[in-house]
């Protein structure tokens, strides 16, 4: 069992009458890759500039290795922290860049280790032959790169990524999103990485902290955030979810004509509205069903349907690619569930 | 792309234009001073700018204060702005304005409100005309503010020394090795502002009665135009050497600049 590297307690902070943390509490384990998913605004930056000391708290603690830091400079944490905007210092090459941390008292190695370590640095992120180029003639993704090898270069104790790769383009994008990885993988350092991008913060985290209005909604590992979301909101944020009207009874909400079992915080009793995974529901062609095919979508490795219901429900469904012929607009269809549980939020 | 011909003999007689509107005067000063006589040339008012202790000694003054003033400004002025910048972003606003008070302000009204503190420095304290860098540190302020202030704007300085803080630096460190570094281009023009400034300063030093260069120089003038012209020319040219050295100087800052390099 791995040791708890990170210990956010109850951090509170507010800007006026905004409050952008109130009260959140997060741990991470040593080695582990944490992303903070959450809406605009919902206070990540303000989590992470907080554990690198570079915003006071109201009330809270933070631990790292066991050790209360809540009160000390940052230039005395020794996090490394990528940013959102591009921040390289601008008169350094890349590869003074990576040194620069390695120049300071709370670092200081030898000039030698210095060039080794800033030169292995840029290996791993796949620019040893820009090392003396600066800024202003490197890529954005290549600047980030950069960003991330001076993070590295101090050994920090936690890494810390503020939405590095959000000024990126697509593709970009999700190359140095694996990269990340496996360079971080490959480290082992400690990371927090924040982001407002579902896709981002499942593809990479070993565990993905969704967050709301300043506190953690809940934090578990990707399949099971994505199959068994404790509240409304989780479920709706976190992938595709189709509103489907219900009747709960205990442990189980009877819909189109199933009965599956509620996930823990649905509704107990009455009416609700289960948030169904559009893969959860399975379209077979059928001249005496009751929906109908409103459009259909082959996109490739899967098929997309719109389907009506008797009632004019209108859902969306998402089935196997060689469906897609079978399911054009105007078929007749019959619609069932295929999922094992479901969150029942109330109407 | 070419240009046609129109667009070309367009932009030609523009530079033209402004180059002789600020070229003639330079020539007019050059061909006065070499004149000797009606109609004679020579060189004996250039020759003669060394030969005037006062004249001598109003230089070494002004270069003088020049010298403190642009210590001021670099361990006073810069690291204030920056500081308000980073740190205080509600005091902005009232800082650039106090800035572009001595702007406001004629010059002839800012003497007659210091003079007294002069007087009595002169009386009880010193009456060297070093003094002056005072007034002249304030003077610079409204030009110095706005170029600093404009490379602070330029540039996520901020995000800059937020970085450079969780890699471990010091404030000092990052003020005068990220920050500073990375305005390089304000700080420099900030500076030749200001030795241009405190070399062609003349009201308030001679109203103060201070012997600084252009206070010789107009002395020397009411006796022989011609030596005054020529150190007026003299001193124009030393801040042109001075703006051409610029570039050297600031060797790393081009990044700032090359935005379409590359
Ligand atoms: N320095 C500040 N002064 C005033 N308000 C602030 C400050 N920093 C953050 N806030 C406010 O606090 C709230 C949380 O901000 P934060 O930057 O942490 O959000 P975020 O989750 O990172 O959002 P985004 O995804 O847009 O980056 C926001 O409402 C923001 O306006
Ligand atoms: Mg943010």
């Amino acid at each position: 069992m791995s040791s708890v590297a990170v210990q956010l307690n109850d951090i509170a902070k507010s800007f006026g009458p905004v409050k952008a943390l109130a009260g959140l509490t997060l741990e991470i384990k040593e080695g582990e890759l944490v992303a903070l998913l959450g809406p605009s605004g919902c206070g990540k930056t303000t989590a992470l500039r907080a554990l690198a000391g570079l915003q006071d708290l109201d009330r809270g603690q933070i631990l790292v290795g066991g050790k209360d830091i809540t009160f000390q400079a940052a230039n005395h944490r020794g996090m490394g922290m990528v940013f959102q905007a591009y921040s390289l210092f601008p008169h350094m090459s890349a590869q003074e860049n990576v040194e620069y941390g390695l120049k300071l008292k709370a670092h200081k190695v030898s000039a030698e280790d210095r060039r080794k370590k800033s030169s292995e640095l840029l290996e791993l992120v796949g620019l040893s032959t820009h090392a003396g180029h600066y800024p202003h003639q490197m890529s954005g993704g290549q600047q980030q790169r950069v960003a991330l090898a001076r993070a590295l270069a101090i050994e920090p104790k936690v890494l810390l990524l503020d939405e590095p790769l959000s000024a990126l383009d697509a593709k970009v994008r999700i190359q140095l999103r694996d990269e990340i990885r496996r360079i971080q993988l490959e480290v082992g350092t400690t990371t927090l990485f924040v982001t407002h991008d579902q896709e981002e913060a499942l593809g990479i985290a070993d565990r993905v902290g969704v967050m709301r209005d300043g506190v953690l909604q809940q934090i578990a590992v990707p399949q099971e955030l994505y199959d068994r979301p404790t509240s409304a909101f989780v479920a709706e944020f976190v992938g595709l979810t189709n509103p489907i009207r219900g009747t709960v009874s205990g442990s189980t909400v009877s819909i189109l004509g199933s009965q599956i079992a509620t996930l823990p915080g649905s509704v107990t009793s009455g009416e609700g509205t289960a948030l169904v995974r559009p893969e959860s529901i399975r379209v077979e062609a059928d001249p005496s069903g009751s929906a109908k095919v409103v459009t259909s979508s082959f996109l490739g490795s899967v098929c997309r349907s719109i389907v009506d219901l008797a009632d004019g429900t209108r859902i969306t469904a998402q089935s196997a690619s060689s469906q897609a012929s079978v399911l054009r607009a105007g078929t007749s269809v019959r619609v069932t569930l295929d999922t094992p549980a479901v969150f029942v939020k109330s109407l | 792309m070419k240009r046609s011909l129109g667009q070309r003999i367009w932009r030609w007689s523009i530079l033209l234009v402004v180059t002789s509107y600020l070229a003639l005067p330079i020539v007019a000063m050059l061909d006065f001073s070499t004149k000797v006589g009606r109609s004679k040339r020579g060189l004996y008012a250039w020759k003669a700018i060394f030969s005037q202790p006062e004249l001598v000694g109003g230089i070494v003054t002004s270069l003088e204060l020049a010298a403190i003033v642009i210590a001021l400004l670099l361990f006073l002025v810069v690291p204030t702005v920056v500081w308000v910048h980073l740190k205080l972003p509600r005091l902005r606003r009232p800082l650039e304005l106090i800035c572009l008070l001595p702007l406001a302000i004629p010059g002839i009204v800012l003497v007659v409100g210091v003079s007294k503190i002069y007087m009595w420095l002169s009386i009880h304290w010193t009456e060297s005309p070093l003094t002056l860098s005072a007034v002249y540190a304030m003077l610079i302020l409204p030009y110095t503010y706005r170029s600093l202030s404009a490379a602070l704007f330029a540039v996520d300085v901020h995000t800059l020394a937020e970085a450079a803080r969780t890699l471990g630096a010091s404030t000092s460190r990052t003020l005068f090795q990220i920050v500073i570094p990375t305005i390089k281009a304000g700080v420099m023009s900030a500076l030749v502002i200001s030795i241009a400034l405190v070399l062609g300063e003349y009201t308030i030093s001679s109203l103060l009665n201070y012997k600084t260069f252009q206070v010789e120089i107009n002395l020397i003038g009411q006796n022989d135009g011609t030596i005054a012209v020529a150190v007026s020319l003299a001193s124009l040219i030393f801040v042109l050497l001075l703006l051409l050295l610029m570039p050297t100087a600031k060797r790393h800052g081009k990044a700032l600049l090359d935005v379409d390099a590359e």
